[in-house]
């Protein structure tokens, strides 16, 4: 399991939430034997992340789970699932998990006099018994609140249910909603003393984005950053800035860039496997033909490649391609590259980064092309666009997956930074140039900086023709 | 002085979690209320979900003791001990309003 190389916390015992990104954020998952809060506005995805949670608990670990529903009917929850890929009526059947739904909101409950919560109790306690249920959730039992107003002998009654699971050596989960003053509607944060964790959703400049916090985490460390998260087509999904770690093995591999003249620049090697490459450019210097033939080479070798292009559709890229000898289509057609092709203002950094690595776990390719990067600066700030790039060069970094991104730069002088300032976290920098000369344009490469190789510090002209790309020094005139 | 059938009888459960003072306390004072309002034509049937538990989810009750009037429908469920004599005559619909003398 991925878990099992997550840096541990020693003294308290972990349970791990199985959940994209979560489990690095709290150092193991959520604290064993203990409730947590999670808390959130409407719709911020604390129901996605409880049932996870527990489907996870079931399919990884082979521990039964049980929901306790005090808003959404079992068949709502079936149903709403299935779009998230989770067959909770199968799971259901095979007895692993039991969704028990407490209806109080239409119940028109009447009070007089001292009561008690047993009720609640026997039917977990039944539930719990019956299932044999290792892992439970409750969305959300503010409800009760709403439904009873003796609140002070509910307070004691919560807090008391919360130690009882506790006992039971029950890890469980408990949604609550928002409120204005405190961090729950109803306080529930004083019970919880262990782990609470803030779910948030905002909308900034039109694009939804989600951020979540862990706010408490006793007796561990955690993370104590903002992360984004997103709920996606597969669930829950929190994006930890692993990369940042820096413990990347690295590679002495050696890949061609798809054209030797180029290889011969870098000690006839080319770039290094795992490494990261970035090409930058004016429009029209040839940044995505460079990308190509990196991408035709990979596949050349029978290794995998995903392209993503952002500003061009297959077919153009394919046509464009095949005028300089480099066939797309072919490697195509064997499955041995992806083109995707989306516009990068279609929805907000955070789904952009779930999609390439969703396309990444399944098509598990041996380079990713990002064409190009610039792009998304219409999605985000320069600094995001770099946080979600540092994102993407350590979840690749950390499989040996070789990143070539290209870049588009204004203006006509190559060497100075790029927009998204993304030149100091790649590996290796080409900046290709046209240069006017005779009323002809010729194109310039030019190889800026190359870590851990002796590379070819000159300016060169890049030449593409029907037979292919090539370089030559520059004639002297 | 009621709106309902003077003959209709009424079913009432309590539901408990094993015997405790509240259960008896609540036992008790419903059976004092039908005492005084009902002479004759009710029924109160004692259920411990410790000795069922199904009956919790079944009968969708979290509080103990909840007292559930089952007949004359509607189902009614008035949870505590029932001390607040008023407010269970009232949601029994026993007296459901007094009017002006």
């Amino acid at each position: 399991m991925a878990e099992n190389n997550l840096p541990a916390t020693p003294g308290i015992q972990k349970v791990p939430t199985g959940i994209a990104g979560l489990d690095e954020i709290t150092q193991g998952g959520l604290p064993a034997r203990r409730v947590s809060l999670v808390c959130g506005g409407p719709g911020c995805g604390k129901t996605v992340l409880a049932m996870e949670f527990l489907v996870n608990g079931i399919l990884q670990r082979e521990e039964p789970g049980l929901f306790v529903s005090f808003e959404e009917s079992p068949e709502n929850l079936i149903e709403n699932f299935r779009s998230f890929g989770f067959d909770l009526e199968k799971l259901i059947n095979n007895k692993q998990l039991k969704i028990l739904h407490v209806d109080i909101a239409g119940a028109n409950l009447l009070e007089s006099g001292e009561f008690s919560l047993d009720g609640l109790l026997v039917m977990l306690e039944h539930a719990i018994q019956s299932t044999g249920a290792r892992r439970v959730a409750i969305d959300t039992m503010e409800t009760i609140f709403s439904s009873l107003s003796n609140t002070d002998s509910l307070r004691n009654e919560v807090a008391r249910l919360f130690r009882w699971l506790g006992d039971k050596g029950i890890t469980a989960v408990i949604t609550g909603e928002r409120g204005k003053e405190q961090l729950t509607r109803h306080g529930f944060e004083e019970y919880v003393s262990d782990f609470v964790l803030l779910l948030d959703h905002r909308i900034d400049n039109q694009i939804s984005k989600r951020r979540l916090r862990v706010l408490k985490y006793r007796g561990s460390d955690h993370g104590k950053d903002e992360y984004p998260f997103l709920v996606s087509s597969h669930g829950f999904l929190a994006f930890p800035l692993t990369s940042l770690m820096l413990d990347y093995t690295v590679s002495p591999v050696r890949v061609s860039s798809g054209v030797p003249d180029i290889d011969a620049m870098m000690e006839g090697k080319g770039y290094f496997k795992g490494s990261t490459v970035m090409i930058s450019g004016t429009a029209g210097t040839g940044k995505s033909t460079l990308a190509a033939a990196f991408a035709a080479a990979a596949c050349e070798r029978g290794e995998s490649c995903l392209y993503l292009a952002f500003e061009e559709s297959a077919g153009q890229l394919c046509r464009n391609m095949a005028s300089v000898g480099i066939d797309l289509g072919k490697w195509m057609e064997r499955g041995l590259l992806n083109l995707s092709s989306n516009r990068p203002t279609l929805f907000g950094l955070e789904e952009h980064l779930m999609q390439i690595q969703d396309m990444v776990d399944r098509h598990k390719p041996s380079c990713v092309i990002i064409d190009p990067m610039s792009n998304f600066l219409s999605a985000g700030s320069g600094a995001e666009v770099k946080s979600m790039l540092l994102r993407i060069i350590g979840n690749l970094k950390g499989h040996g997956i070789t990143l070539l991104l290209t870049s588009l730069t204004r203006g006509s002088k190559i060497t100075d930074e790029t927009d998204t300032k993304a030149s100091s976290v790649v590996d290796t920098w080409i900046a290709l140039d046209l240069e006017e000369k005779n009323h002809l344009h010729r194109r310039e490469i030019h190889i800026i900086k190359s870590r851990g190789m002796d590379h070819s510090r000159q300016t060169r002209e890049l030449v593409f023709s029907s037979s292919g790309l090539s370089v030559r020094d520059l004639a002297t005139d | 002085m009621t709106t309902e059938n003077p003959d209709e009888k009424y079913h009432l459960r309590l539901y408990i979690a094993g015997m405790t003072p509240t259960a008896r306390r609540a036992l008790s004072n419903i059976e004092s209320i039908c005492t005084d309002n009902l002479q004759g034509r009710y029924d109160i049937e004692v259920i411990d979900l410790l000795e069922q538990p199904a009956l919790a989810e079944g009968d969708q009750i979290i509080a103990v003791p909840t007292l559930v009037r089952r007949l004359p429908p509607p189902l009614r469920k008035i949870i505590g001990d029932l001390s607040q004599t008023e407010k269970v005559i009232v949601g029994l619909n026993l007296v459901p309003y007094k009017k002006d003398p």
